[in-house]
């Protein structure tokens, strides 16, 4: 049996630069950044005092206000751009194609700033404090659980967890379950609410974290040489995979084709990137062996480029390694130079510009990109958007734990 | 201060996101104002909240009602 074709129809996204497809495009294609001061908590203790926070958000757009508590702010993210990711695709829910349709949207770390709230209510008031709704306003899979409630599709349903490469690989297997014949249609991604204290304190106690507090803007600074970290940021990335013959029939527009998914794991270490990018570049190596294509039939690379020192430089190794003197000619750019990093919510948002990168024809910039790092000598698209015609775009993930993927995108 | 009818109405209106109008003396909180098992939960700690009370989990599964939740304030806290 031949593997069933995978296409992109719909796609939604909530983000530091944009709560809709047209307003985040025109941002991160312009060079503008979502990063600045922290609001969610009182920061003035912490090393790292800026993120990437959704703005101008009201829940009850999506949700039902009696049902907006019984949620944590992740999953209000997650179920809105699903729900938006729906709409754009123009997917009517029946009778008839509802045991057809399925979902699996996940997050890096969940209901966190729940959790802290609860165990603070746990400390203060005991067991009885605390809400029925705890458990399911919190736990991961429960984007995907209010979305099937919400819109009565009865497919798959469920949440693969990653860190930072969640969304990327829900969108990937969740395009093998239709490749193979579980469904037809499936919504996939990521959210992601972690601009809390335990969150951004663990995460600056790791060393992870940009200190340019001063200069949010410029905070996000891939393979510069005075990179010092990623900035955090909410949000959520979803689009809706359909099957080929499935999306012609019903008059779908088309962004473009899911043609191929890679994974790797690095068995190396908890949070470092494994040497010279070993795992992330048999990664992109299964990714384009899967999709049936060579390193040079790639245009762009859609970067992990979180603007770690330590990342950046293992995934312009590994793309050396994968893509051999062709890495030299492929356009890299990291759009969390401008949005900074949505965590579990990254591979949805990156998704969507490549894919949008693909149909208008623009690779969207890395920002802040002044002087290139050591060892950092690829074509990163510094500070300017370029006009290209883009047949093939990869776009990486690369996760604590040492978890990867890769997803390829084709013009159809 | 407003009467314990009063705040017992507000919560409820709160908790299940219902008008005012539909809580009404008699109205069930699962069958007319469509609270399923876990609202009624949370409303009865919205109650032990207002009311700084403790409602024993068996005495709370006795009070499916808006009067018997007025009910039983009257009869146990003090006000």
């Amino acid at each position: 049996m031949s593997k069933r074709r995978v296409v992109i129809t719909g796609l939604g996204i909530l983000s530091p630069v944009g709560n809709d497809l047209v307003t985040a495009w025109n941002n991160v294609v312009s060079g503008v950044s979502g990063i600045g001061p922290i609001t969610h908590f009182d920061a003035a203790g912490y090393s790292t005092r800026i993120a990437g926070e959704v703005r101008d958000f009201d829940p009850t757009r999506w949700i039902a206000p009696k049902d907006v508590k019984k949620m944590d702010p992740f999953i209000h993210y997650g179920v809105a751009a699903s729900l938006e990711a729906m709409k754009d695709s123009g997917l009517e829910v029946t009778e008839a194609n509802a045991e057809r349709i399925g979902v699996s949207v996940g997050a890096g770390i969940g209901g966190i700033t729940t959790i802290e709230r609860t165990s603070q209510q746990l400390a203060e008031g005991g067991p009885r404090k605390i809400s029925p709704f705890f458990v399911p306003s919190t736990i991961i899979n429960m984007i995907s659980g209010h979305l099937s409630i919400m819109t009565g599709i009865k497919g798959p349903n469920l949440a693969t967890v990653t860190a930072c490469t969640t969304a990327t690989h829900n969108i990937g297997l969740a395009a093998r379950l239709i490749a193979y014949g579980d469904a037809d249609v499936m919504v996939a991604g990521g959210a992601e609410y972690a601009t809390t204290g335990t969150a951004i304190g663990g995460f600056c106690s790791a060393r992870a974290m940009s200190h340019r507090n001063d200069e949010p803007t410029r905070a996000s600074r891939p393979w510069d040489k005075d990179r010092d970290g990623f900035v955090l940021a909410d949000g959520a990335g979803v689009v809706v995979l359909e099957e080929y013959e499935h999306a012609k029939a019903r008059g779908a527009r088309i962004y473009a084709e899911l043609a191929g998914f890679g994974m790797s794991g690095d068995a190396y270490h908890m949070t470092s990137p494994s040497e010279n990018g070993e795992g992330a570049a048999r990664c992109m190596a299964n990714a384009l062996k899967d999709a049936g294509l060579n390193p040079t039939d790639v245009q762009y690379i859609n970067a992990h480029g979180t603007s770690t020192p330590a990342g950046d430089l293992a995934e312009t190794q590994a793309t050396k390694t994968c893509f051999g003197d062709y890495a030299h000619k492929v356009m890299v750019s990291s759009t969390k130079s401008m949005t900074g990093h949505l965590l579990g919510a990254a591979g949805g948002v990156e998704a969507i510009f490549s894919v949008l990168a693909m149909h208008h024809g623009v690779v969207p910039p890395t920002i802040n990109l002044d002087e290139p790092g050591e060892g950092c000598d690829l074509d990163y698209v510094p500070n300017t958007a370029r006009d290209a015609q883009l047949d093939i775009v990869l776009s990486n993930s690369f996760g604590f734990g040492g978890t990867n993927g890769t997803l390829v995108f084709r013009r159809v | 201060m407003s009467s314990i009818e009063e705040r017992v109405k507000k919560i409820v209106v709160e908790q299940l996101g219902v008008k005012e109008d539909e809580v009404t003396q008699n109205a069930s909180f699962v069958d007319d104002l469509g609270a399923d098992s876990l609202d009624t939960v949370e409303l009865v700690m919205a109650l032990e909240e207002e009311f700084e009370c403790e409602i024993p989990d068996e005495e709370a599964e006795k009070i499916t009602t808006v009067q018997q939740a007025v009910d039983y304030i009257k009869a146990h806290v003090k006000a």
